[in-house]
């Protein structure tokens, strides 16, 4: 598998970390309760099939990517810096 | 049809001639008391437990592909005991005092192997580690022993003691754990299970669960519906995806494990050995090949293949410990998929539905687990309560606070 990083190019998955699901988002910020933190924290979709998740760049330029892969094939179908997407997010745009 | 020094020696003789199936292959009824999915060697083993133990013989098991063709298949059999947390350590020891037991039980060669498992220490705070893990395991009535580093030179005498960054320090050794032939364990189950009365139900996967009133009443398959009283899930990876027929999503992450084999040579080692300084672990079959394997992959996947980099990470481990590895040739890799818990460790509980039952989150090490984990899911099936030693297991523990973390890592799934 590799990763195409929108700053360094294509890369081995090596050079990346996993931090895993790029869904989960804690509802309430401060004053959310027990049942979002734990909603956030601990459960997950798990889907078979395409995921937006979160690899930071380690060995490379140090950037958190969002990778939108297929969990059955490995087929990677886009790749967006994380911050791009959380801006887009916060606008509603497209990132 | 009994397996006995008598019956081998009269197939002998009639030249193999003789041999039956060693179970029916099922076709499935309209309604069970309990159906049980996933024909790994949880789900078996929980059939047979269930008519041993309980008396329970309405039963099937739905097994999607075919008996073995999931992580029973495809693990590197390696058992033990030597865990270091309480909710862990009854619930492991029972697992092995069944190993210890199982082939006797179930009429069956499983090749069970206490060659002892040897887990190396590389530093001063990894020994203070080891021997708190191996007090914790004595004071449980679990074996163990700290071994010095002659102690280990005695077992491993060809391992490279003095690499520069990681010298070989000490081991902790469990004599009594091992290795087990980890198909005929899928295949002695299930034929213990089938002799008992349950059906045994192949190519027939799970596609929907039904539900009147909040309890279950019987799943889809792809070989029509069925009812049942009771359904109990058991599909490892595919935890999640059954779940959410329910509508429940599970504390777990779906992750690629792989193993490796190679070429077949004489006797090497005689032990199950790990590396403390990464994760690499390595025994040898029966055949001669050379056992081994690391780290998941470490991220999310249904793909029962893994990549490269893993390859190469593992490979790198191996020959650190044993540099004499390089000179032999890999002959198959293979990956299968894990469900990883949020903890580190498995759920066996009921489900918040009426008449569904969990076991899952076995991450890497449940093969070990497959007689214990068969023996307190069945308890909890048939009684509604949980067996003690599994009581630690429950799914709201990742809500109140009672993790079981035995790496201490915390909610990555890819770290435990
Ligand atoms: C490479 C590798 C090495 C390992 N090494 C070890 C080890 O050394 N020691 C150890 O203790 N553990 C080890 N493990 C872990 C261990 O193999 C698993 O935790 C354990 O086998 C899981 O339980 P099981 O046998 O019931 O799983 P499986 O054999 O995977 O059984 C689950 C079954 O459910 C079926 N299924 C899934 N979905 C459906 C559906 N919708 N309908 C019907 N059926 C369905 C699947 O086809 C599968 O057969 C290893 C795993 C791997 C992959
Ligand atoms: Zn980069």
């Amino acid at each position: 598998m590799r990763i195409r990083c929108p700053y360094c190019g294509e890369r081995d998955n090596g050079e990346f970390s996993y931090r895993g699901d790029a869904a989960p988002r804690i509802a309430g910020g401060d004053a959310a309760t027990p049942e979002a933190l734990h909603d956030a924290v601990y459960l997950r979709d798990n889907p078979a099939g395409p995921i937006d998740e979160l690899w930071f760049h380690a060995a490379g330029c140090r950037a958190w990517l969002v990778v939108t892969r297929d969990t059955r094939t490995h087929a990677i179908a886009s790749v967006a810096p994380a911050r791009a997407v959380a801006r887009a997010r916060q606008t509603g745009d497209a990132p | 049809m009994h397996f006995s020094l008598l019956s081998v020696l009269a197939q002998a003789l009639r030249g193999q001639r003789g041999w039956a199936p060693h179970w029916r292959d099922a076709d499935p009824r309209d309604a069970y008391d309990v159906v049980i999915v996933g024909g790994g060697g949880h789900g078996l083993a929980t059939a047979y437990y269930l008519a041993k133990e309980h008396g329970i013989t309405d039963v099937a098991v739905l097994e999607r592909s075919h008996v073995g063709s999931g992580n029973v298949g495809r693990n590197t059999t390696i058992v033990r005991s030597n865990y270091g947390l309480p909710g862990n350590i009854p619930f492991y020891e029972r697992s092995m005092k069944l190993w210890e037991g199982l082939e006797q039980d179930i009429n069956y060669n499983a090749m069970v192997s206490q060659r002892g498992v040897l887990n190396l220490y590389h530093s001063d705070g990894q020994r203070d580690a080891y021997a708190r893990r191996g007090n914790a395991m004595r004071l449980a009535g679990v074996d163990a022993e700290l071994l010095d580093r002659d102690g280990v030179r005695a077992m491993v005498p060809f391992i490279d003691f003095d690499n520069a960054r990681f010298p070989v320090k000490g081991g902790l050794l469990q004599r009594r754990g091992g290795t087990v032939r980890h198909d005929a364990v899928a295949w002695g189950y299930a034929r213990a299970a089938d002799a008992r009365g349950v059906d045994i139900v192949q190519n027939c996967a799970v596609t929907g669960i039904r539900r009147e009133g909040g309890r279950v009443v019987g799943v889809e398959t792809s070989r029509g519906p069925i009812r049942a009283k009771k359904i109990a899930l058991s599909v490892a990876g595919s935890s999640s995806l059954v779940a959410a027929m329910a509508g429940l999503r599970l504390p777990i992450e779906s992750h690629v494990l792989q193993a490796f084999v190679s070429e077949g040579v004489k006797p090497l080692i005689d032990c199950v050995m790990t590396f403390g300084a990464g994760h690499f672990y390595i025994s040898q079959s029966d055949k001669g090949g050379l056992v081994f394997g690391g780290d998941i992959d470490g991220y999310n996947s249904y793909a029962q293949r893994g990549n490269l980099a893993t390859i190469e990470d593992v490979m790198e481990s191996g020959m650190a410990l044993w540099p004499a590895l390089g000179r032999l040739r890999l002959l198959r890799h293979w990956g299968g998929i894990m469900d990883m818990s949020m903890d580190g460790s498995p759920i066996i509980d009921r489900t918040g539905i009426d008449g569904l039952y969990l076991n899952a989150g076995w991450c890497y090490g449940g093969f070990k687990a497959t007689p214990a984990a068969g023996f307190c899911f069945a308890h909890l099936v048939a009684r509604d309560e949980a067996h003690p030693d599994a009581a630690a297991f429950r799914l709201d523990r990742f809500a109140t606070g009672h993790l079981i973390d035995e790496k201490g890592v915390g909610a990555q799934p890819n770290l435990h």
